[in-house]
């Protein structure tokens, strides 16, 4: 059970793939224009249900509920190696008296 | 009554929604033709000058350093003919309260939005300026909604975007993400209707001016500094504002700078591409953005937008995405700089352009961008090759985007290309006739001369051949 008032994420379709605008390119045709907000959970609910938030501004949305207390784990990304050869031939160039 | 909410219904009050949420009646600067007065908006709606120093400086905008690279400009010259590799400098917009030269347009639009009594602002970005109008907005006191295109139909979010929404977000602002598509416009135009706040558009004549205390900055420093304006001036170019307010600022200033635009090439990329959204490593500065808006200015948010950059490049070059990447990671070695990739792509053409450049002479980038987790190189790069994008060494001529990154095995490989500008004129001239469908007065046609920096005799001459 997820509280009310508690902070939490929720999941919308705002057009069918049969909805949306004429000028999108194919692939985007075939899938639905979905949406992402955060708030708070304005009644007691379980994750998947359809449920309604307060946002920060006060706004009222609607969605499915998926996330309780959403945080970011975007980071650094993997070691790219090819960035200590570039490290390696800018010094070269300008410290090694290297033309 | 209830409206109809539906895609088609809300589009058709567009207009009306528009003009309540922007308070400018762009019908007064329309001629009923192709022309409208372009000075005239600015002057009426925009702000002077001084004002806007005075709104800016009041909230910490502005006023940023001007940063020589001299080892940057050290390796140009090793690269470049004997004699050659004019003084490289950057202007360091990542100092501003926001991270980047947004702060300055969203200094003067949230600053008007207020004034004019509106409880908070809507703007629809995916890129800098949603946290430059948080930014402003917290200062205000006005609450701020950010509206991005953030994630792919399988919920994959491009690193940048969600680094964006993440800042959005710790600046007070409520972040409605969504899936890829232009309909991003529907929402937005949704959210301005339901909650009746002001549309802090990256194209009014506020915002744009905004952008002119840049220009003006350059020139003062260069003056203070170096006795002299530079030489050219670099912008990073994707809605066009940019290079339009820098290059206005410049010549309040009196200042004859060459203005150059720099890209990043995406060419064969749809930007409204499902499946081609996270193909790209570059969610802004790129020719996806910039060659569109720079050949027709009006398919923006407002009805005239005052970004209108062909006004003011004489030249207008594409890096590679290779070039950028390699650029950015010898400004952090050489310079000690860690910036962000927006900036860092007009940095790739000034490198190369330097080469061109005697060694008295000076050349200036525009702007610098903060960078973090998500819009750094290496996760940009990580997330890239995830995404099955090759990256190697090797000749950045031949990279093709959505297939390949290639960073230049040596930096003297560092060539961006250059647009074919003739052809854009020609192209913003046709698209005018073909979207107003008249026949072109006498007004038409000098309004067009100015619209694509050339002449009477040049936009006579196109009108002749189409």
């Amino acid at each position: 059970m997820i509280k009310k008032g508690e902070w939490v994420r929720i999941h919308k379709t705002i057009l069918e793939p049969s909805e949306r605008a004429p000028q999108v390119p194919e692939d985007t045709k075939q899938v639905p224009l979905e949406m992402w907000d955060k708030g708070f959970l304005e009644a007691d609910a379980e994750l998947g249900d359809e449920v309604t938030i307060e946002t920060v501004t006060g706004r009222k949305e609607t969605g499915t509920l998926i996330e309780v207390n959403p945080y970011y784990e975007h980071d650094f990304g993997k070691f790219v190696p090819e960035l200590l050869v570039i490290d390696k031939q800018v010094r070269e160039i300008v410290f090694g008296g290297e033309k | 009554m209830t409206k109809a909410n539906d895609y088609n219904s809300v589009m058709a009050r567009k207009a009306e929604i528009m003009l309540k949420s922007v308070g400018i009646d762009y019908s007064k600067f329309e001629s009923g033709s192709i022309a409208f007065d372009y000075e005239k908006m600015m002057r009426e709606t925009g702000y002077t000058l001084e004002e806007m120093q005075e709104i800016q400086y009041s909230v910490g905008v502005g006023n940023t350093p001007v940063l020589e690279l001299r080892n940057l400009t050290e390796l140009a010259r090793k690269c470049a003919p004997v004699g050659k590799g004019a003084r490289i400098f950057m202007k360091d917009e990542a100092s501003n309260p926001s991270g980047s030269f947004k702060a300055r347009r969203a200094a003067n639009s949230v600053y008007h939005a207020k004034r004019l009594g509106f409880k908070g602002v809507v703007t629809a970005t995916s890129g800098n300026y949603g946290a430059a109008v948080a930014s402003q907005a917290a200062i205000a006191g006005l609450k701020c909604i950010v509206v991005q295109e953030c994630y792919d139909s399988k919920g994959v979010g491009q690193p940048e975007i969600v680094e964006k929404a993440r800042k959005c977000e710790a600046l007070g602002a409520e972040v409605v993400q969504l899936s890829v598509g232009p309909e991003l416009f529907y929402k937005f135009l949704l959210l301005l209707e339901e909650t009746g706040y002001f549309n802090a558009s990256l194209y009014t004549p506020f915002g744009i001016a905004g952008v002119e205390t840049l220009g003006y900055e350059i020139s003062m420093q260069f003056r203070e500094k170096y006795g002299k304006d530079p030489d050219v001036v670099v912008c990073t170019n994707a809605g066009g504002g940019n290079m339009t307010g820098t290059a206005r600022g410049l010549i309040k200033a009196g200042a004859t700078s060459k203005l150059i635009a720099a890209s990043v090439n995406l060419a064969g990329l749809h930007m409204a591409s499902d499946g081609q959204f996270n193909k790209k490593s570059f969610t802004t500065g790129h020719t996806g953005f910039g060659m569109p808006f720079a050949s027709w200015p009006d398919r923006s948010d407002v009805p005239r937008s005052a970004a209108r950059p062909l006004r003011y490049m004489e030249r207008y070059v594409t890096v590679a995405q290779g070039e950028v990447f390699y650029i950015t990671e010898a400004l952090a070695r050489l310079e000690g700089l860690e910036k962000g990739p927006a900036g860092n792509t007009a940095l790739a053409a000034a490198f190369y352009l330097a080469q061109e450049m005697d060694q008295d002479q000076t050349i200036i980038v525009s702007e610098t961008e903060y960078t973090g987790a998500g819009k750094h190189i290496q996760p940009q790069l990580s997330f890239a090759r995830d995404n099955g994008i090759e990256i190697f060494f090797g000749d950045p001529a031949e990279e093709v985007p959505g297939k390949n990154i290639i960073l230049p095995s040596h930096p003297s490989l560092i060539k961006p290309r250059d647009v074919d500008i003739v052809h854009m004129r020609r192209s913003l001239i046709k698209t005018a006739v073909n979207t107003y469908k008249v026949e072109p007065t006498e007004e038409d046609i000098a309004f067009l001369a100015e619209e694509t920096n050339s002449s009477v005799e040049f936009v006579k001459e196109t009108l002749k051949s189409l």
